[in-house]
């Protein structure tokens, strides 16, 4: 099971016969595990990865890390708070956090101003929020186990022993 | 030009340039041409043991080692090789290498005469023979084709001969990916101790083996530590060709012998080098296992396409390459690579290059990313089919 998943993780769009092929498995048991692993959603979606640097418009992409302080409720910890964030569109990613701050925050929005204004208007505004710390990504190097800035050549000789 | 007659050497003159010079000449320049002529891993080097000879590399630390080799470095390679029930002392038992290569032909040239025979289990690394040959040995080019591709004690022992000195092996095998059986290599052992033989053991594959098999030493068995030489290195499992690093194990008193020729000849492997191979062994196993499943499930994909194409080939155990059987089309291994290159646009490389024993067979490598291994499947399919619609 692991090694399909694995297989999947690299590639995305690999055909079942060739995982099949690949782990000595016939195509119906490569099947039933995927089946198995969408159903229990360890595999959550197939998605391309986008290199967003590459977009036409990517001008008008901008992407933010914000480090948030919360005061956990009594009831529900941090998770409602969570909640009340994740649900917004412009969230991609949220992650409760050990240390300075409790939630780290990715955000992608059309411009600086958006962002801030994101921020500003949606999240500090939030019951219980005590502090926001946005930093805006200048570069991504590697993203999703992908390294975003390299060209991959091979590099050996044609023949050898 | 200098136009003295005897210039070079007679016994120079007289050894042949490997049989893969001429693919490689056939193939340079060429960008259509998908190569399964390769030998080495399509990874780079993780990344961990090119930190480690960076941060080295920074600090200054270029000079030579010890003729040995670090010391660090030949406690990682004791420590590793217990996994294989091999217990060899880091101070006078082990030393660090120019890759097996260096190995291969210091060990020869420590333990050979001009009037002694050595048997090569053919088909084997393209090295083995001349390096014997140089050394004016008598070389018995043992064929074991007829057994499986592994050589066998019971025809060993038929042309062993007082002359005999050593024997050569390699498991698992370049080019066939062939490993000798467990019970086999003890039989091979008992002989060796019955007849008084050195066995040089090329392991460099020896990470590098699949489904249900594992790598035994030949070293490992009671009393073999006398007559056993292990040779292995960084090249294959820890993808570190460039680096030329590997290493011999062998008893005390040959040490002293090939320790000699290693000082006399390279005086070290680079330090560099060194320290990259010491942290791959404390660090890299993930990264090697990593590396090994891929071309696990590569070899698997590549039997499973030449089973559909009705193409047969040896069964590879472990190594990455995949012997091809060629003999229904009636070309020989050379006509066969050569017309694939021309007109099918895919290097493979000759069984023959191997020795006699590989004539009939195709070496294909398959570390190489699967949409190109596909596509060259395609085009070897194309290329049997069009043979066998000409000869019908």
């Amino acid at each position: 099971m692991e090694e399909i998943l694995q297989l999947l993780q690299d590639d995305g769009r690999i055909s079942i016969e060739d995982m099949a092929a690949m782990t000595k498995k016939t195509s119906e048991e490569v099947k039933a595990i995927m089946k198995k692993l969408e159903n229990d959603g360890t595999i959550v979606k197939y998605a391309a990865i986008v290199n967003t640097d590459k977009l036409l418009n990517n001008e008008n992409r901008v992407r933010a890390i914000i480090e948030v302080q919360v005061t956990p409720e009594r009831e529900h910890g941090f998770d409602a708070i969570a909640e009340r964030i994740y649900r917004f569109p412009e969230v991609k990613s949220l992650t409760l956090m050990s240390g300075g701050y409790d939630l780290q925050i990715i955000i992608e929005g059309k411009s600086l101003q958006e962002v801030a204004f994101f921020v500003a208007r949606k999240v500090s505004a939030i019951e219980g929020v005590k502090s926001t710390k946005t930093h805006f990504v200048l570069k991504t190097y590697k993203e999703n186990d992908i390294v975003l800035v390299d060209q991959k050549r091979d590099r050996r000789e044609g023949v050898t022993a | 030009m200098n136009e003295r007659k005897d210039k070079f050497s007679t016994k120079m003159l007289e050894t042949p340039p490997s049989g893969i010079r001429k693919f490689f000449d056939l193939i340079i320049g060429r960008d259509d041409i998908i190569s399964l002529g390769v030998g080495e891993p399509d990874f780079p080097t993780p990344w961990l043991m090119r930190e480690e000879a960076y941060y080295h590399l920074e600090q200054g630390h270029t000079s030579y080692t010890s003729n040995w080799g670090l010391l660090e470095l030949r406690e990682e390679i004791a420590k590793y090789l217990q996994k294989y029930n091999l217990d060899y002392n880091p101070k006078k038992e082990i030393l660090v290498t120019i890759g097996v290569s260096e190995a291969v032909d210091a060990v020869l040239r420590a333990i050979l005469n001009p009037q002694d025979e050595i048997i090569i289990c053919e088909p084997c690394y393209v090295s083995y023979q001349p390096l014997a040959e140089l050394c004016d040995t008598k070389l018995i080019r043992f064929d074991t084709s007829n057994t499986n591709f592994y050589p066998t004690a019971e025809e060993l022992e038929k042309v062993i001969s007082p002359k005999t000195k050593a024997i050569m092996l390699c498991s698992p095998s370049n080019p066939t990916g062939k490993m000798i059986p467990k019970d086999e290599l003890e039989k091979i052992a008992k002989l060796a101790q019955k007849h008084k033989i050195w066995v040089l053991s090329d392991e460099v594959y020896s990470e590098l083996v699949y489904d249900e098999n594992a790598h035994c030493s030949i070293a490992s068995f009671p009393g073999m530590k006398d007559y056993a030489i292990v040779l292995n290195g960084f090249s294959k499992a820890f993808a570190m060709t460039g680096w030329r690093i590997g290493y011999v194990c062998c008893p005390p008193d040959l040490m002293e012998q090939v320790h000699k020729l290693h000082q006399y000849s390279t005086i070290c492997a680079p330090i560099m080098s060194q320290y990259a191979a010491a942290e791959g062994l404390r660090s890299g196993a993930s990264e090697v296992e990593k590396m090994r499943l891929s071309y696990q499930q590569r070899r698997n994909l590549m039997t499973s396409k030449l089973d559909e194409m009705d193409i047969p080939y040896i069964e590879p155990e472990g190594a990455f390459y995949i012997f091809v059987d060629i003999r229904k089309t009636g070309l020989s291994a050379e006509d066969f690579a050569t017309k694939l290159i021309n007109e099918y646009q895919v290097a493979v490389v000759p069984g023959s290059v191997f020795g006699k024993a590989g004539e009939g067979f195709v070496r294909c490598c398959y570390a190489t990313e699967i949409k190109k291994l596909k596509i060259a499947l395609e085009r070897i399919k194309k290329m049997v089919q069009d043979l066998q619609r000409k000869n019908s």
